[in-house]
């Protein structure tokens, strides 16, 4: 890549900096150039994001209608599924399963929701509601 | 309190980890080593394409070798020492990052990406492959040297906690590291050509048929069967984790090819030898290949494709850079055994 077709396609970083890439300049030497993005990578990074939104409005879909109890809008969210949630509470994934059911997630202990609660950032009161709305996920 | 740590802002976090880290043990003595350097000792430059390995339930391409690799092979080709630790209480991971903060020590740490708080929204994913230099605490936020951040970032303790015990796959278990000793002096050459030579066996000399250069065209010829196999929806899919992958920050531009070529050249000046050079140019070659597959494939994650981007031509694309690197690879055995 030539100094000069370094792209600077704004989309992913913004106002968090640049990134670095290499590239050479006319004597074919190599030197550290920075960049603001590449639309080929900002394609690919949506297409990543639009998957994620599709979940969580799936879920939310489900904890509207009664079939999802809150922690599975909440998993969605944070792009988890069963596995890395149960890795990340430290309950076990038939019971992660298990509290995906809004009657059992109604029964739920107050430890146990503290646990969700904490690794989610959200308050216990917040949990048990059901969510507003999705907006967009963290873009 | 915050150590004097010169932060230097670099492509990929591990590279420039390592040499940030290595530099600041010999800051007295004025010798530097670049990412580059870093890059090429370490053995850095692979291919893999592992599709039994599901990332986001698609399969694993990589560009670069396991993660923790280039720290343990650059310390190891030039003598420095260096303490790893691992740790299952993350109160106990925390309280023995501070106590080598008080003790004047940069602290490596292996993190996951998604609960760091200074990374941009739409990069905060779920991947355990990051590396940062703790340099200090003030209250209760840390100052990281992250060097894929352009100056020194602060984060909570908290957040660089459950960071630090990210889950999932590669989980980092609290990782630290630090060098605890270094040589006199820093001999390049002998790493140098021992990094190229492993790499280029890794390369070119792999019986698996996925991996290195061979394992490129391995991806070309099931890239071609994509579109009789899946719906649009999925080959799309496929595509953007791809180019991911490939372009994803961190990489330098090209999967790493260009950081590679830049370390080429460093080489050819330090071990004096001219070939290097010619072997440097095939390999940015290369990485511009990898460039044009990525635009042919970000034009059919839009629905924009025309002739020039059908699955043939992106595989005839792949073919062509595992022909220069078989290439550049052989020529590279060549000139360092």
């Amino acid at each position: 890549m030539k100094k000069k077709d370094v792209p600077q396609d704004p989309g992913i970083i913004d106002d968090y900096g640049y990134e670095l890439c290499y590239a050479v300049d006319n004597k074919g030497e190599y030197d550290l150039v920075p960049s603001i993005g590449w639309e080929p990578k900002n394609i690919a990074n949506d297409q990543a994001w639009d998957v994620i939104d599709r979940d969580v409005s799936k879920a939310l879909e489900g904890v509207r209608n009664g079939r999802l109890s809150p922690v599975a809008y909440y998993m969605a969210k944070h792009q988890m599924d069963v596995g890395l949630l149960a890795q990340y509470t430290g309950f076990y994934q038939w019971q992660v399963r298990r509290h995906l059911n809004p009657r059992v997630f109604r029964k739920l202990k107050e430890k146990a929701l503290m646990t969700y609660a904490a690794l989610f950032e959200v308050s216990i009161n917040a949990l048990k509601s059901i969510p507003e709305s999705t907006g967009p996920t963290s873009r | 309190m915050k150590l004097d740590f010169v932060h230097k802002q670099s492509a990929h976090c591990e590279c420039g980890v390592t040499s940030n880290l290595i530099n600041h043990q010999f800051k007295d003595s004025g010798q530097t080593i670049s990412e580059a350097l870093t890059f090429g000792m370490g053995e850095g430059l692979f291919f893999g394409y592992l599709p039994f390995i599901r990332v986001n339930k698609l399969p694993l391409t990589t560009f670069r070798c396991p993660v923790g690799k280039i720290f343990k092979q650059v310390t190891s080709g030039l003598g420095i020492s260096v303490k790893w630790e691992k740790f299952r209480s993350v109160d106990k991971a925390m309280a023995a990052l501070d106590r080598e903060l008080e003790k004047g020590h940069p602290v490596g740490c292996r993190t996951g990406g998604y609960w760091l708080p200074y990374f941009p929204p739409s990069l905060r994913f779920h991947f355990n492959m990051h590396n940062l230099v703790v340099v200090g605490k003030e209250g209760d936020n840390y100052l990281i040297s992250d060097p894929v951040f352009p100056t020194m970032v602060e984060c909570p303790a908290k957040d660089l906690a459950i960071a630090r015990f990210a889950k999932g796959a590669l989980a980092p278990k609290g990782s630290m590291y630090r060098i605890t000793k270094v040589p006199e002096t820093l001999d390049l050459e002998p790493a140098i050509r021992r990094g190229i030579k492993r790499a280029a066996n890794a390369m070119v000399k792999n019986p698996v048929p996925f991996l290195g250069a061979r394992g490129i065209g391995f991806l070309a010829n099931r890239l071609e069967r994509w579109p009789r196999k899946f719906d649009s929806g999925h080959t799309q899919l496929l595509l953007g984790q791809h180019i991911r992958m490939q372009e994803e920050i961190g990489t330098g531009g090209g999967g790493f090819r260009f950081m590679y070529s830049a370390f080429l050249q460093e080489a050819a000046t330090i071990l004096g030898d001219k070939r290097l050079m010619s072997v440097s140019t095939l390999l940015t070659e290369s990485g511009d290949t990898w460039r044009r597959f990525a635009v042919k494939a970000a034009r059919n994650c839009k629905g924009r494709a025309t002739d020039d981007d059908s699955f043939e031509a992106m595989a005839e694309t792949l073919r062509t850079c595992s022909k220069i690197e078989t290439d550049a690879f052989r020529e590279l055995l060549d000139i360092v055994s």
